[in-house]
């Protein structure tokens, strides 16, 4: 829904003055509320709740072939979903565009060296590999989806148990997995290089981070930082307004700084996660 | 440097939810298809169905029971009008002789042009320039208060804003809740003396302002002043009551002028952090 003049005057006095609508400084993160192991069909789930931004991230894992000019690696696939329920924006085709937007971003940070080692998904050298699928559903959109998406993802390939294989018989082409007996033996993730992504919003003449969908809707162009163990993965830059290359440069700074703030944030509490823990979406 | 980033853990939610906190009786909630009685000498009112000779409840929420008559109140539901009730809307449509206005409700209610004080508060019938200059008045994304003069059959609702209370407003922060929490009183307008103004429109948008005055009335509510800057003093205390009105909000706290003061001072006392 647009907001009217006045109202964008109000969030634009608000950033000026360093005191935004809802009390928050410039480069202030809404609190959120973080969930694991939501979804029980799949290898690794979570959801996060930012606000009034909702998401839902789910892996699922399948035996696949390498490709050709990467034969020690396994392969990482990324789809999202627009639900309608989240706005009626995204009803029938309309949250296409920012869904491809989502998963290509996504692909490309995930595609640096530093992100996420994905040798340790191979299984036989040039003919068999664990593929990974990350399904992202949005369920409700309360502005900053980028950060969301990219602290779900994260915490969904924390949360992600694949198999250990127990042997593997090669007769002439046919490959012949075993699994386990025990489902309770898997290997984990290493998901300390897994790329955050921060959005840095401009308002007027300042920079923000985590803004709101009415923040928004006053910004005139914003950048999306994406970072995996201290190193600059991806800059994406969204909306219509162009950037200063001074302003471009602050903007990167400002998203670097405090997406390692986040990743410190987001490992202290991914570590609090007890086994076993019951809670779903109701409690 | 930024400060810290709280994620919480769903393990550690808290309910806020004051009516747990023993002392209070919990009402029992209905969900829908709950059977709520299988005699058949009550009547079957809003929120209920009848199904095999029993009453069941088709909404989720409260009981209400007058004499033999059952009804179940929804605890989340849309905004359904009554003629006289002060609400905020957002304008959605510009059409011929009125407007579309979004005020939470099934439908979208309307605003005819034939309903809004004239700017210099003129009394006159609405010619063609009139229905010229409404973009000029009001346009898509504008707020407005304005009071429900009639509600039609199917539900839909037709505003006036005939006094110079309502009309468009100016800069400030509107909040959403549900409408069920808007305690239903004799003025919705209020001048808190914390230094803002409060509009708790009964459809559950509430907009925060500061104090509005009086002395310029005959303008008729259609100027906007984008030139002015909120001194940051009201804007800190528009920020917390907003905050404030959300955590009554979630605690399922009925809100009007007094409970909104009580948890601004109880607030003070806390001090300012993150959010």
């Amino acid at each position: 829904m647009p907001l009217c003049d006045a109202e964008k005057t109000f969030v634009l006095h608000g950033v000026d003055a360093n005191m935004r609508i809802d009390g928050r400084e410039r480069e202030d993160y809404r609190p959120m509320e973080l969930e694991t192991d939501v979804v029980s069909h799949a290898f690794g789930s979570a959801r996060l709740r930012l606000a009034n931004t909702d998401v839902l991230v789910a892996v699922k894992i399948e035996v696949d072939s390498p490709f050709p000019e990467k034969p020690f690696e396994g392969k990482l696939e990324f789809f999202v979903d627009c639900s309608a329920n989240a706005t009626p924006d995204f009803e029938g085709r309309g949250g296409e565009n920012l869904a491809v937007e989502l998963s290509n971003c996504l692909a490309s940070a995930y595609r640096s060296n530093e992100a996420l080692d994905l040798k340790k998904l191979c299984i036989m050298k040039g003919r068999k590999c664990w593929k990974l699928y990350v399904d992202i559903l949005l369920l409700e959109v309360g502005g900053n989806l980028f950060d969301a998406v990219s602290i779900a993802v994260k915490s969904a390939l924390y949360n992600t148990q694949i198999p250990k294989i127990k042997s593997i018989h090669v007769d002439g082409s046919q490959i012949d997995i075993q699994v386990c007996d025990d489902i309770f033996s898997c290997t984990r993730l290493d998901i300390s290089g897994a790329p955050l992504m921060v959005t840095v919003c401009k308002i007027g003449e300042h920079c923000i981070v985590d803004p709101n969908a009415a923040e928004e809707q006053c910004s005139v162009g914003a950048v999306v930082v994406a970072v995996s163990r201290g190193c600059l993965s991806t800059v994406l830059q969204t909306g219509t307004g162009s950037f200063h290359p001074k302003t471009l440069k602050e903007c990167l700074k400002l998203g670097f700084s405090v997406a390692q703030n986040l990743e410190d944030s987001l490992m202290e509490t991914l570590g609090e996660i007890k086994p076993n823990q019951d809670v779903g979406f109701l409690k | 440097m930024s400060r810290k980033i709280y994620i919480r853990l769903a393990t550690d939610r808290v309910n806020t939810s004051v009516a747990i906190e023993g002392l209070r009786a919990y009402p029992s909630i209905y969900t829908p298809g709950q059977i709520i009685t299988n005699q058949n000498e009550f009547m079957r009112g809003h929120g209920t169905y009848e199904d095999n000779g029993l009453l069941k409840a088709s909404v989720a929420g409260v009981q209400e029971k007058v004499n033999n008559l059952i009804s179940v109140r929804p605890l989340k539901s849309r905004y359904n009008g009554e003629v006289g009730d002060v609400v905020v809307g957002r304008i959605t449509e510009v059409q011929q002789k009125r407007w579309k206005v979004n005020t939470n409700s099934r439908l979208d209610s309307i605003l005819p042009l034939s309903s809004v004080n004239l700017p210099g508060g003129e009394l006159r019938r609405r010619s063609v320039e009139d229905e010229h200059m409404m973009r000029n008045y009001l346009q898509e994304g504008d707020l407005i208060s304005a009071e429900v003069k009639n509600v039609y059959s199917d539900g839909s609702l037709s505003l006036h804003t005939r006094s110079l209370k309502y009309g468009k407003l100016g800069q400030g922060i509107m909040v959403k809740v549900f409408p069920s929490l808007i305690k239903r009183s004799k003025t919705h307008f209020h001048n808190l003396p914390i230094g803002i103004s409060l509009i708790l429109g009964t459809n559950g948008f509430i907009w925060i302002c500061p104090i509005i005055n009086n002395t310029e009335e005959s303008v008729g509510g259609f100027v906007q002043n984008l030139e002015e800057v909120v001194p940051e003093i009201t804007r800190a205390t528009m920020s917390r009551t907003r905050n404030c009105i959300l955590a009554l909000a979630q605690s399922k706290m009925m809100l009007f002028d007094t409970s909104i003061l009580f948890a601004y001072e109880e607030s003070k006392s806390i001090t300012y952090q993150n959010y």
